[in-house]
């Protein structure tokens, strides 16, 4: 041994510390208890967060899986150009799978003037996963973001429809984790479960990770529509009557370009966003039009197989 | 822009869990630990109001922050274990609500068994009843180290020191007979906020911490086991085609330490093989390190070249586990199908998974005076009670009262794959010796 030790002090894990090493030990048991996981990236912060911590958990060896995106067509174009150099970065390989694609099919249907893709990821993750017989899909949800997934285990079973039975969920006592299906069943794996949204951006600062721009602050042409501030694009252009504002505004969480409300903030470091979230009086989710729609609107997508 | 201050100390995390029966409050004592530490933001508080305005009258009700789910709105109760998170300047906490009533005992199981510190609810009206009882002793069997009982609804019971009194010295007849060391009682009203995050001006005969401020404070710098090295294989890391020439030979043990402390050059032992070897290399999260300590998750490389798979234990030499396929066990049972004599099962201990066959039931436990029944012919949902298990393989373990990690395991139904019980193991007959007694250290 080449330094001496001090007294506890040494012995001492941060809340980061302690969030980290439970996240690894997750990914490790889908790595060695599943024959053919995937996890999902989408380029947002917390799947950011995510591929590190696998990063961390597998090295020297490579992520021992695939990657995996469920495109709506309504990403911001900054996002996905994130996603791809990332994936390419790291050797990884990297399944895209478009709402669009299976619309074209008939997996994915529309209802009458339904322009949100939200729902139709559900179809088209459904069937990615029966394509490449994906037995577990690693996310990067977490449980501080909406009440039912407040609810949700880290493997979260679903039966052969995807659906997630919030009634009847298996018990997750101490690191023990049944990881157990039945062909035609899967597991979905939430490492980050217990972090909260400060504890990303503690983590994005602690391990220098690189986000998105459009998490910092940049003009944009907005409208205020649901009381949010909606980026306009081809998707969201401005109503009659609607004024269009310019404004200096960042994204606190990423959806769909036409449900995701920007906020103003001058922050343009991550030690700005870790400041503004202190201080922040709205959750994250918040600024998300698709958690809007009802209380129960987050349980009832996810009861239908959504991430 | 406000500044963030760095703080002084590494913040740490405290892990807790609320329990009392139905209606004693517990999501309302939540809500208020949420609401007057600032945790709560404006768009819940909106969808509180909404609610309110909707099915409440208008009076918010703060329960429903943590009732998430359709069916606990409609019937006003908890059905699930919810995780919720705060954090002060001091401390950070992750909450496990779990519900009171006796048929979801399984859930209070699973968000006590990671919990440093349990709050029990009493209704200072009611006093304590069978449901205390039962939560009280799954805490000490679960180890919990710290122990708060607050006494709710003082606001309904005249703020009557006499009274809270009453309720503390009912829990100190039966608290001897249990495993806790560290009790604090706390009179509250969850309702009004007093002593929950401010001090009460209506019980000022009460000198102690508010409940928040005992949270902050108390210690739990000794709550993760540092003696006696266990590292359970998880995964083994062999790099596929590396570019890296030197990652070829590269075999690397993963998983996250389950207790004690690894140095590189220190002798451990392989179980099953109870061969030795020497550690090599100590990966940690941000690379080498010299030495690394439970809970940490770390990727080991020995001296010597065994044959070492997932389920397998690397372990200190002075203080070894046991092995044994014969287990003794506390069970609970978390199964609508009884736990009987006779039926098989899949047991997880630590990384493997072996089958069990329960060869005896030796007796449950009678919550209303927490004496043990002896030889019952089965365990049902919700009881909890001492067996015998005959494993396919032996397993490396240690009793649960000396390490959390390597004394549980559970059992998994064959077929459904549910999650059908918790065990927790006394403490093995016989220590493992190493393969070689000449082996030197």
């Amino acid at each position: 041994m080449s330094t001496p030790v001090s007294p506890m002090q040494n012995y001492h894990i941060d809340h980061l510390e302690y969030l980290e090493t439970e996240a690894i030990h997750v990914l490790r048991e889908v790595a060695a208890e599943f024959e053919r996981p995937a996890l999902l990236f989408s380029g947002g912060k917390d799947s950011i967060c995510l591929l590190r911590l696998a990063e961390k958990a597998f090295r020297p060896s490579a992520i021992p899986m695939p990657f995996l995106n469920i495109d709506t067509g309504h990403h911001f174009p900054e996002l996905n150009a994130f996603r791809d150099r990332r994936a390419k970065e790291l050797g990884a390989k990297l399944i895209i799978r478009k709402v669009e694609d299976a619309i074209a099919r008939g997996i994915a249907i529309p209802s009458p003037g339904e322009v949100s893709r939200n729902r139709l990821q559900i179809p088209t993750l459904l069937a990615a996963i029966d394509e490449f017989q994906f037995d577990c899909c690693i996310g990067g949800a977490r449980r501080d973001e909406e009440k039912a997934r407040a609810k949700e285990r880290f493997f979260s079973f679903r039966d052969s429809f995807g659906q997630w039975d919030p009634k009847n969920q298996r018990p997750e006592i101490w690191n023990l984790y049944n990881t157990r299906v039945n062909p035609g069943e899967s597991m979905r794996a939430f490492p980050l479960s217990n972090w909260t949204e400060m504890d990303v951006w503690e983590y994005i600062r602690k391990e220098g990770l690189e986000v998105p721009s459009i998490y910092f602050s940049h003009p944009r042409c907005c409208v205020r529509r649901h009381g949010q501030w909606l980026p306009v694009n081809h998707l969201v252009p401005p109503k009659k009557g609607e004024q269009v504002a310019e404004l200096t505004v960042r994204v606190r969480t990423i959806g769909d370009i036409i449900s995701t409300g920007c906020v103003e903030s001058p922050a343009v470091t991550v030690d700005d966003i870790l400041a503004e979230i202190a201080a922040a009086r709205v959750t994250e989710r918040g600024s998300r039009a698709d958690d809007k729609a009802s209380e129960a609107a987050m349980e009832d997508r996810k009861k239908a197989g959504y991430f | 822009m406000i500044s963030l201050p760095e703080p002084a100390h590494p913040v740490d995390l405290l892990r807790f869990n609320t329990c009392g029966s139905v209606d004693d409050g517990k999501s309302t004592l939540i809500g208020r630990l949420l609401y007057d530490s600032k945790s709560l933001m404006e768009d819940q508080l909106q969808a509180l109001e909404r609610s309110a305005d909707i099915t409440g009258g208008g009076h918010i009700n703060l329960a429903n922050l943590t009732d998430g789910l359709r069916a606990e709105r409609e019937q006003g109760i908890t059905i699930d274990v919810a995780y919720r998170y705060f954090a002060t300047p001091h401390r950070k906490f992750i909450i496990a609500d779990t519900p009171g009533h006796v048929q979801y005992t399984r859930n209070m199981v699973t968000g006590a068994s990671s919990a440093n510190l349990s709050i029990v609810l009493v209704d200072a009206r009611q006093g304590v009843i069978e449901q205390s009882r039962r939560h009280t002793s799954i805490a000490s069997l679960l180890r919990i180290p710290h122990l708060v009982v607050a006494v709710n609804k003082m606001d309904l019971a005249d703020w009557s020191e006499r009274r809270f009194r009453e309720i503390r010295d009912e829990f100190e007849t039966f608290l001897p007979r249990l495993d806790i060391k560290d009790v604090k009682f706390i009179p509250i009203s969850a309702l009004d906020g007093d002593n929950v995050v401010k001090p009460s001006r209506r019980m000022p005969w009460y000198g102690g911490p508010t409940l928040l401020h005992h949270l902050e404070s108390v210690h739990i710098g000794s709550d993760w086991n540092l003696t006696g090295f266990r590292l359970p294989v998880q995964w083994v890391n062999r790099p596929e085609n590396p570019s890296d020439p030197e990652l070829h030979d590269f075999r690397g043990f993963s998983g996250q330490i389950a207790g004690g402390i690894v140095r590189v050059g220190q002798p451990v032992i392989h179980l099953p093989s109870r061969l030795c070897s020497r550690v090599r290399e100590i990966h940690a999260a941000d690379g080498p390190v010299d030495e690394a300590f439970c809970p940490q998750s770390v990727t080991l490389v020995l001296e010597d070249d065994l044959d070492i798979s997932r389920g397998d234990m690397l372990a200190e030499l002075d203080t070894p586990p046991g092995a044994s396929a014969e287990l003794h066990a506390k069970v609970c049972w978390m199964h609508p199908r009884p736990l009987q004599k006779g039926r098989k099962y899949l047991l997880k201990h630590t990384t493997q998974t072996v089958q069990a066959i329960v060869t005896s039931i030796e007796n449950r436990l009678d919550f209303t005076d927490l004496e043990p029944e002896p030889a019952p012919s089965e365990l049902a949902l919700n009881d909890i009670g001492e067996i015998r298990l005959k494993t396919s393989q032996p397993l490396s373990f240690d009793g649960y009262a000396s390490n959390r990690l390597t004394g549980s395991f559970i059992l998994i139904e064959p077929g459904t794959n549910a999650t059908a019980g918790a065990g927790m193991l006394f403490p093995p007959n016989e220590l493992v010796k190493p393969e070689y007694a000449d082996f030197a250290i």
